[in-house]
């Protein structure tokens, strides 16, 4: 599988190039969302806007008014926790052009847990008009640019930085409302985003070589959240729901395809993996994994309770896969 | 128009036209029941100066009588409240209401000024109107919305970078109060208003002294507020908000580099004194008794 690196920040400055309406906010973390080109190459439409995230988001709000789209970078939490009430009043009230990359979601960082954007999505999805994006791959980062500008309203976007897997061929670029399906199964249906769909890819290998058949399908759009292709996955499916996402439980992807279950009359288990209602701390990414029930063995655990079965799969195996590009059509093709 | 409002000088039309809002806001506290009357009082001569004089703005491009409300903001749906401020155009000012209770001393306003008819106020605060008591949008004269406070003045700088980079000539002139002062977002704004030293925005603050649970000096103390703004690094200057001339001078001070704020000390019973008495919770003033009402009818008409 391949590994890209500074993905959002080559990016952006390519297509950022012929669209002088697009001006980057930045808060004071220039280099670590991945916005340090940008300034570099377009200084006049790179604006610091310093460690003050209220006045950040509503000058947006002001300027989207006028015409331009702001891109507002900063780490997740500084705009959803810090200024929640200027998102909403300045910006999605209005329904403005404004894009917001949260970096760090979920447990991506060590910083602990006043950096640990855990329940972004959660918040983010009662606001009306909001438009929730979250990448999983390099893929998708390079794509969901384009999925957020042809909004006519407000983005946030869960975004990515430094090294990212490419787990879906390049040319097939993230859509508006339609989840990826990598897999289609019989047994269980499982929903997953962000850097869990690549955590989940190794435990769906030895699974499907155990015979257990999956519906795997990865999600890039939170809100609006209904896609029909993943309603029907839902109920394609006779034993389980599984939902696996690097935010808590409440409010995320979880809850998410629990209402659309309910809304669709699908009733089979819903087992969530994520943060089960806590806040988490400082430490790796792959030991905060492990500790939270975000990695393969516990996706691996999962299944076999929902199918009262044992795979004798343990973790050595796991770490023993090696991934490679996920197609969707080449997925349906050897179904 | 009568012979004499054409021969009035500017100063004489303001005056009248802030006479008007005050008479319009007290009228309309007996008629509703309640209305925030101290605002309307103490800001009249400021939104008066704005309009008849301060404010490069063009004729309304709204109904007289505004539609009933209309929706919350969607695609396809334009909003009307800013287009009672004239047209947008590059050379043209922009005014932000960043204190949204001052609503109705707004309306009053476009009611002196010719921009919205007398009758448009019977609606004000009525079920499914758009001339709503605090207002957001799609209220007559706002272009924000603004009724959680501090928002207006980094939402100004937004509109004020843009024009910047648009190279727009028009100013954005920005209507606070001072309880907004509270507010640290209001001081991240001027930081960054001086930082990117937007020098197209102009800012007249109502210094009332008086929030909801009493006086600002008791409440949460805001002063020195001329020394904390040059601190920001705006260009301040101090002026008596009941002064028409000195509230107009002051727009017109030199302020290259950095925002303008014009703090305007007021009185919030200016050209009501009856109101002295219920001094100082006056956040929002609703009559008390058949006895009281009729006395500030009689004082309405001897305004």
């Amino acid at each position: 599988m391949e590994i890209l690196t500074q993905v959002h920040e080559k990016n952006l400055v390519a297509w950022a190039k012929d669209r002088p309406e697009v001006v980057v906010f930045s808060g004071d973390l220039t280099g670590s969302t991945e916005i340090g080109l940008f300034k570099q190459h377009y200084p006049d439409r790179f604006f610091s806007l310093g460690m003050a995230e209220q006045n950040m988001m509503s000058f947006a709000g002001g300027m989207a008014r006028d015409g331009f789209t702001p891109f507002v970078h900063t780490f997740a939490v500084f705009m959803y926790r810090r200024a929640l009430d200027q998102i909403e009043m300045s910006i999605a009230y209005p329904n403005l052009r404004v894009r917001m990359f949260g970096f760090l979601p979920g447990i991506l960082t060590p910083g602990g847990v006043s950096h640990q954007a855990i329940n972004d999505v959660g918040v983010l999805r009662t606001l009306p008009n909001m438009t929730i994006l979250e990448t999983g791959d390099a893929t998708d980062v390079e794509s969901v640019l384009d999925v957020a500008q042809a909004v006519d309203g407000p983005v946030y976007v869960r975004m990515l930085r430094k090294d990212i897997p490419r787990l879906f061929p390049a040319a097939e670029r993230m859509q508006l409302g339609r989840s990826r399906i990598l897999s289609r199964g019989t047994d269980i249906a499982l929903v997953t985003a962000g850097i869990c769909t690549e955590e989940a890819l190794r435990a769906t290998t030895l699974l499907a070589a155990k015979g257990v058949s999956i519906s795997h399908i990865h999600v890039t759009t939170h809100k609006p959240f209904d896609d029909p292709a993943l309603a029907q996955q839902l109920a394609s499916v006779k034993r389980g729901v599984i939902t696996m996402e690097n935010h808590t439980t409440v409010g995320g992807l979880g809850t998410e395809v629990a209402e659309m279950m309910t809304e669709h009359g699908i009733g089979i288990p819903l087992t969530r993996l994520g943060l089960r209602d806590t806040y988490a701390h400082g430490a790796s990414r792959e030991y905060l994994m492990k500790e939270y029930g975000l990695d393969a063995i516990s996706l691996v655990r999962a299944t076999e309770r929902v199918l009262d079965q044992r795979f004798n799969i343990n973790e050595e195996d796991l770490a023993g896969v090696r991934l490679s590009q996920f197609s969707g059509e080449m997925q349906l093709e050897a179904l | 128009m009568s012979s004499s409002t054409q021969t009035e000088t500017w100063v004489e039309r303001a005056t009248r036209v802030a006479r008007g809002i005050r008479r319009r806001a007290l009228q309309l506290t007996i008629e509703k029941n309640g209305c925030y009357l101290s605002q309307a009082l103490s800001s009249a001569d400021i939104l008066a100066v704005l309009y008849t004089r301060v404010l490069n703005i063009g004729p309304s491009q709204a109904p007289l009588k505004p539609p009933p409300f209309a929706g919350v903001p969607r695609p396809g749906l334009h909003h009307l409240g800013a287009d009672y401020n004239g047209p947008r155009a590059p050379q043209y000012d922009r005014l932000l209401l960043s204190a949204a209770h001052y609503a109705v001393a707004v309306y009053a306003a476009l009611v002196e000024t010719g921009r919205l008819a007398p009758e448009a106020l019977a609606d004000f605060n009525a079920d499914g109107s758009s001339v709503e008591m605090i207002g957001a949008e799609h209220s007559p004269g706002m272009e924000l919305t603004t009724g959680s406070f501090g928002q207006a003045l980094s939402q100004a700088g937004g509109v004020a970078l843009a024009r910047r980079l648009k190279q727009e000539s028009g100013k954005v002139w920005v209507f606070m109060s001072d309880g907004e002062c509270e507010e640290g977002q209001t001081w991240e704004a001027v930081q960054a208003l001086a930082h990117h030293r937007l020098d197209n925005v102009g800012v007249y603050i109502d210094v009332n002294g008086q929030q909801v649970d009493g006086l600002t000096s008791e409440v949460m103390n805001i002063e020195p507020l001329a020394d904390r703004f040059t601190a920001f690094g705006a260009t301040v200057v101090t002026v008596d908000g009941h002064d028409i001339e000195a509230l107009e001078r002051a727009a017109r001070t030199r302020h290259a580099g950095t925002p303008l704020v014009i703090l305007c000390y007021t009185n919030t019973a200016c050209g009501v004194d009856l109101l002295e008495e219920r001094k100082p919770n006056l956040h929002y003033v609703r009559f008390k008794s058949e006895a009281e009402v009729n006395r500030y009818r009689d004082y309405l008409r001897k305004m």
